[in-house]
């Protein structure tokens, strides 16, 4: 179980949250003009990495909103939670 | 190849076991192959097996990184089933279940393959609206499918606690289904693919693809440069490592899949009973450990072990299914990374590098379809392109909106 600051409330269990996968895949602006090619690669594909994750987990059964995580993906240490629209913070893994 | 019989057994028997064969070799990797295969679970095996077998490919390799079996092949569940719902998993899982049928005898190798019987348990009206739907799409496929009352499941597994906290209102029974024992399909296949003179080389991690004109042209391995004409591709967990290799992205995430098991009892339960929505999914193996199945965790990982909250919450409704279970210790746990596409269905296909060819994305549920999986990839890798049965799952799916939607039949709740 992991220990999750969010930016929100602090520290509070894993099972308060849900994840949702990678952040900062950014919507398309037109998303009309898209070929159903490009859409595709905007739904579904991700970069999946072994290593360090940028991600969005959502505060389920605490302040409900949004925020991003940076984890490890191997580890599962957490380096970072920030909110949305704050700048991603730099991590070597 | 020494052959496999009563007679052999009683041979060695007479000197000790002492002089059995070793049951494949272990080369050096060549400058070249024809085929290379990166992976060697079962499904890499099965397919380098068919390869040599059936396809007239030429000289072909397995590179695996670590021992044989040894990431999701050796972390399974062992259920073999084929009741899915749309056609084109019915093609490939059905295909494989033919091939299981015969598989101890076609590979000279006892995969202990036992068509024991699976019970999809249904909890409330939705499931059984969602069982009335697959049952009947799978019997118009030709699949053997049989709905069962709570009376029919109770005879099948006297000690079921069928009026519990979501009682059970009903089942879907597959009778060919059942389980393998996961260990010797990788080593069935590896002997019998050994035999016709597939190098099966053990660690030998892939670093990197020589791609020329896009064109794949070999291999940098931890052994040194293997040049290949095709290559396939057949990691579980770790594919969209080698496709950022490869120099592109595929349409998945990865995720730790829990299972556990318990001590040995005396035989109890002699059918695999799932229960997707209460998420209690069990069987006994043959030792007498009873295997239990837990769901994946929420968030990518490629750490090999889970949330501790999933054991619980899959602990917790095996015991109120079957009170008998509650003072059993668990011996075992441990967790799979599996890659998991969006529609929870694999893809077998072409990449953007010619002859280069992936199998990947089987998620939660590959063990199943080893042979199928191998059977159709190796025909689509000789002759460059893909068996009828495979060609549903292409990587173009994710961009032309052709899913095929299975989250209701993967059975772990996702």
């Amino acid at each position: 179980m992991l220990i999750i600051t969010c930016p929100w409330c602090g520290q509070r269990d894993q099972s308060e949250f849900t994840a949702h996968g990678e952040a900062h895949v950014a919507r398309p602006e037109h998303p009309e003009q898209l070929t159903e090619s490009q859409w595709g690669d905007y739904v579904f594909f991700r970069s999946n990495p072994k290593g360090v994750h940028h991600e969005r987990w959502v505060h389920t059964h605490g302040c409900r909103r949004w925020f991003n995580v940076v984890r490890d993906t191997v580890t599962d240490h957490i380096f970072a939670t920030y909110r949305p629209g704050e700048r991603k913070p730099e991590i070597k893994g | 190849m020494e052959r496999y019989s009563i007679f052999s057994l009683a041979r060695n028997a007479i000197s000790h076991h002492r002089g059995w064969q070793r049951a494949w070799r272990s080369p050096d990797p060549q400058k070249t192959y024809d085929v290379v295969i990166i992976g060697g679970g079962g499904h890499g095996l099965a397919t380098a097996y068919y390869l040599a077998r059936e396809c007239d490919a030429g000289r072909v390799a397995v590179l695996e990184k670590g021992w044989l079996g040894g990431g999701n092949t050796g972390r399974n569940t062992t259920i073999v089933r084929s009741n899915y719902l749309w056609d084109e998993s019915a093609g490939i899982y059905e295909h494989a279940m033919k091939l299981w049928e015969k598989l101890s005898a076609d590979l000279n190798y006892n995969v202990m393959f036992s068509q024991r019987g699976l019970l999809h348990l249904a909890h409330s009206v939705h499931d059984m609206q969602e069982i009335g739907r697959r049952g009947s799409a799978i019997y118009l496929n030709g699949i053997d499918s049989e709905f069962l009352t709570p009376g029919q499941v109770r005879e099948m597994v006297p000690f079921i606690n069928l009026d519990c906290r979501y009682p059970v209102m009903g089942a879907l029974l597959q009778r060919r289904g059942g389980t393998a024992r996961h260990d010797a399909v990788a080593w069935g296949y590896a002997r019998a693919a050994d035999n016709l003179g597939v190098d099966i080389i053990q660690n030998c991690e892939v670093t990197g693809f020589r791609i020329e004109d896009n064109t794949v042209t070999g291999i940098e391995t931890t052994r040194g440069l293997i040049g290949a004409r095709k290559v396939g591709c057949v990691v579980a967990g770790h594919c969209s490592q080698l496709a950022e290799l490869a120099g592109f992205r595929l349409p998945i995430e990865s995720f730790p899949l829990q299972a556990l098991v318990s001590e040995p009892v005396k035989p109890v339960l002699d059918c695999v009973v799932m229960s997707g929505s209460v998420h209690a999914y069990i069987s006994q193996s043959d030792k007498g450990e009873l295997v239990i199945g837990a769901g994946s965790d929420g968030y990518n990982s490629y750490s090999q072990r889970g949330g501790f909250d999933i054991i619980e919450e899959t602990v917790g409704p095996v015991i109120e299914l079957y009170p008998v279970f509650s003072r059993l210790k668990m011996l075992r746990h441990w967790a799979g990374i599996v890659d998991v596409t969006v529609d929870r269905s694999p893809i077998i296909s072409r990449t953007p590098v010619k002859n280069l060819f992936f199998n990947c994305g089987w998620g939660t549920g590959g063990f199943k379809a080893t042979p199928g999986s191998g059977h159709v990839f190796a025909h689509s890798i000789a002759r460059g392109e893909m068996h009828p049965i495979a060609e549903p799952f292409s990587i173009n799916r994710f961009n032309t909106g052709a899913l095929i939607d299975e989250g209701a039949a993967a059975a772990v709740a996702h």
